[in-house]
């Protein structure tokens, strides 16, 4: 009799230990969730006064003077990201395709995990290879600099992503169009790419989504300006360059200014993250 | 036009064509090796092809080397100037040409072990509840709330810290404990909002999401018959997490919990938001401080010497070894479970 009611007392206070870790992680999960909530709602509350359409319009104002907006920023950082993503896509699918197909052997998981490593490489020291390679010997700051060091960031999750989706592809697929005859880059282009196209599209905008918030590398390689400029050989307007610029400014003004810059880069990156969800999405319900 | 066996590119198209997947491993039937004869027309195209997947290739890993090159050559002068004595002096004053790094490795190494101490628990806490407490229906958009914590741009963040967290710092959270702590050196000294602890703070909330994640992922590929006969024995749910997934799932725990700590160690908006830009070494986590990668983001641009550009192009070099050392230790921990587990 004494044994069992000592089991059964035991037995309650595991059940209570458990049930108390059950809502200790749960308050975790739920804190991460809620500082979410919390970061978005500032930004909303604080920046949604700051945009309209001077704001969306002009270019900054001299502090002292009211109004002014981001419309240089916004056109700078779609410039930079736009150039980033013509270099980086080509190589990045292309290399992608390599190691789907023929990788294997000492280089291709040697890329693999040189890959996986630069992914992690601090995007500053990548601002830094990109002011060495195509600042200081022109010494002239250039948007061009900037979109490299973005192809450089964008490069590994666009390699790993397309590999991943060529590999999900069946072989089956692939056996079936060489077997009626079409060429190994015919099945490539025409066949394995499209029935991939929807995951690779997913890193695609996974590695824009990344470099459209990045704000490090551009410092010393788009450099910011307070004009209009659509040329890639010059210093351009960056959006989350003149967020920060503001944001360390001594000025209130400023300050609203950097809050609406905000609102607008984060909707659009979580706009780009969530675009991505959907189209992976669309594939697997497919 | 039979190729000779040397030709590199040759055989790349045959192990194309002749490859089999069954189930994970990949297997090589045989190639068939006169393919081309059959379609000479077509061999310009494949060729072709060919050569632009391994330019693209070859692209790809000149630029990974040269980032390397570039970035030691960068920072020669200062190597060369120094030696490697600019990593442990612990004066930073360029226009009298002190270049001691000291305070930033400090700054840097302290908020971004702060910061993972901070994000592993919660991390890894709501990972738990992710993959084996929460009823789906809560669990799915709980998930996305918190992938999308990655996702927010690090500025935002730097602009969060510096308006929100660095004032309630100052006010609430710093006399807080200071209040029953002040006596530790760690908690005295005046809190000036920005400074070391709102650093590692603002650094711990970028790092969770990368820890929940990933381990998510390790907690989730997990056996079932492991949990099933640990229930079947007796155990509770709480006791078949503690004791059976969470060490399966350790190394690739630990694995997030490096990769992490990597993303801590070189964020670089942020923390220069926050963190005060002071380089001085203070025992107070109350104090403003420095990181290596803020050094370089408020400097670099006003450098004005050869030596000075080439000091920081070295911090940057040093951010780099460092975060592929410890990147390279988290992929080979992950690598290693993942391995495990397709043998079981």
């Amino acid at each position: 009799m004494a044994v069992s009611v000592v089991v059964r007392r035991t037995l309650k206070v595991r059940h209570a230990r458990s049930a108390a870790s059950v809502f200790i992680t749960a308050l975790c999960a739920g804190s991460a969730a809620a500082a979410l909530l919390l970061i978005l709602g500032y930004v909303v509350r604080e920046g949604i006064t700051s945009v309209n359409v001077p704001f969306l319009t002009q270019v900054p104002h001299p502090i002292g003077v009211s109004g002014g907006g981001v419309a240089n920023a916004i056109l700078g950082t779609g410039i930079t990201v736009g150039i980033a993503t013509a270099m980086a896509t080509p190589i990045g699918v292309l290399t992608g395709v390599y190691l789907a197909m023929y990788g294997r052997g000492a280089v291709a998981s040697s890329i693999r995990f040189l890959s996986d490593v630069l992914a992690g490489v601090p995007s500053i020291a990548i601002g830094l290879f990109a002011y060495a390679v195509l600042v200081a010997p022109f010494k002239h700051f250039s948007a061009l600099s900037g979109s490299f060091a973005f192809a450089v960031l964008m490069l590994p999750v666009i390699i790993r992503t397309t590999e991943e989706a060529i590999r999900s592809v069946p072989i089956t697929i692939r056996e079936g169009a060489l077997a009626l005859g079409l060429p190994l880059y015919a099945t490539t282009m025409h066949v394995v790419i499209p029935a991939a196209r929807a995951a690779i599209t997913t890193g695609l905008l996974l590695s824009i989504a990344r470099v459209t918030g990045e704000t490090a590398p551009l410092l010393f390689t788009a450099f910011g300006s307070q004009f209009w400029e659509a040329n890639p050989s010059n210093p351009m307007a960056q959006l989350p360059l003149q967020i920060f610029n503001y944001a360390i400014s001594p000025y209130p003004q400023w300050h609203q200014q950097a809050w609406g810059g905000a609102l607008i880069l984060i909707v659009v990156v979580l706009f780009l993250n969530i675009l991505a969800r959907a189209a992976l999405r669309s594939r697997t319900s497919r | 036009m039979t190729p000779s066996p040397g030709d590199r590119r040759f055989r790349g198209i045959t192990a194309g064509v002749g490859e089999t997947v069954v189930g994970s491993e990949r297997a090589a039937v045989a190639a068939p090796q006169s393919l081309d004869v059959f379609r000479p027309r077509y061999r310009a195209g494949d060729r072709l092809f060919s050569w632009a997947l391994t330019l693209s290739t070859w692209t790809y890993l000149g630029l990974i080397v040269a980032l390397f090159v570039v970035l030691f050559a960068g920072s020669w002068l200062a190597i060369k100037s120094f030696g490697l004595r600019f990593l442990v002096g612990s004066s930073w004053d360029p226009v009298a040409g002190h270049f001691g790094a000291l305070p930033f490795i400090f700054g840097t190494v302290v908020s971004s072990a702060i910061a993972i101490v901070i994000a592993s628990g919660v991390g890894i806490a709501a990972a738990a509840y992710l993959a084996e407490f929460a009823p789906p229906l809560i669990a799915r958009p709980l998930a996305f709330l918190i992938e999308l914590l990655a996702a927010v741009p690090s500025v935002v963040y730097g602009l969060w810290g510096l308006f929100v967290l660095a004032p309630l710092v100052r006010s609430v959270i710093g006399p807080a404990i200071q209040s029953k702590l002040g006596w530790l050196p760690i908690f005295s000294g005046p809190i000036y909002g920005v400074g070391m602890l709102t650093a590692s703070l603002i650094l711990a909330l970028m790092i969770v999401p990368t820890v929940a994640a990933i381990s998510r992922d390790f907690i989730e590929s997990v056996a079932v018959d492991q949990r099933e006969a640990m229930l079947a024995l007796g155990a509770t749910r709480w006791e078949t997490v503690r004791r059976v997934v969470l060490p399966a799932a350790r190394p690739g725990i630990f694995g997030a919990c490096v990769l992490a700590l990597g993303r801590a160690l070189g964020e670089t908006i942020a923390t220069t938001m926050v963190i005060g830009n002071r380089p001085a070494i203070s025992a107070s986590l109350f104090a403003p401080g420095y990181t290596l990668a803020s050094v370089i983001a408020n400097e670099f641009t006003e450098a004005t010497t050869q030596v000075y550009i080439s000091t920081l192009i070295g911090l940057g070099l040093l951010l780099f070894v460092v975060s592929i050392v410890v990147n390279a230790a988290a992929r080979i921990l992950m690598h290693t479970v993942l391995r495990n587990a397709e043998e079981r």
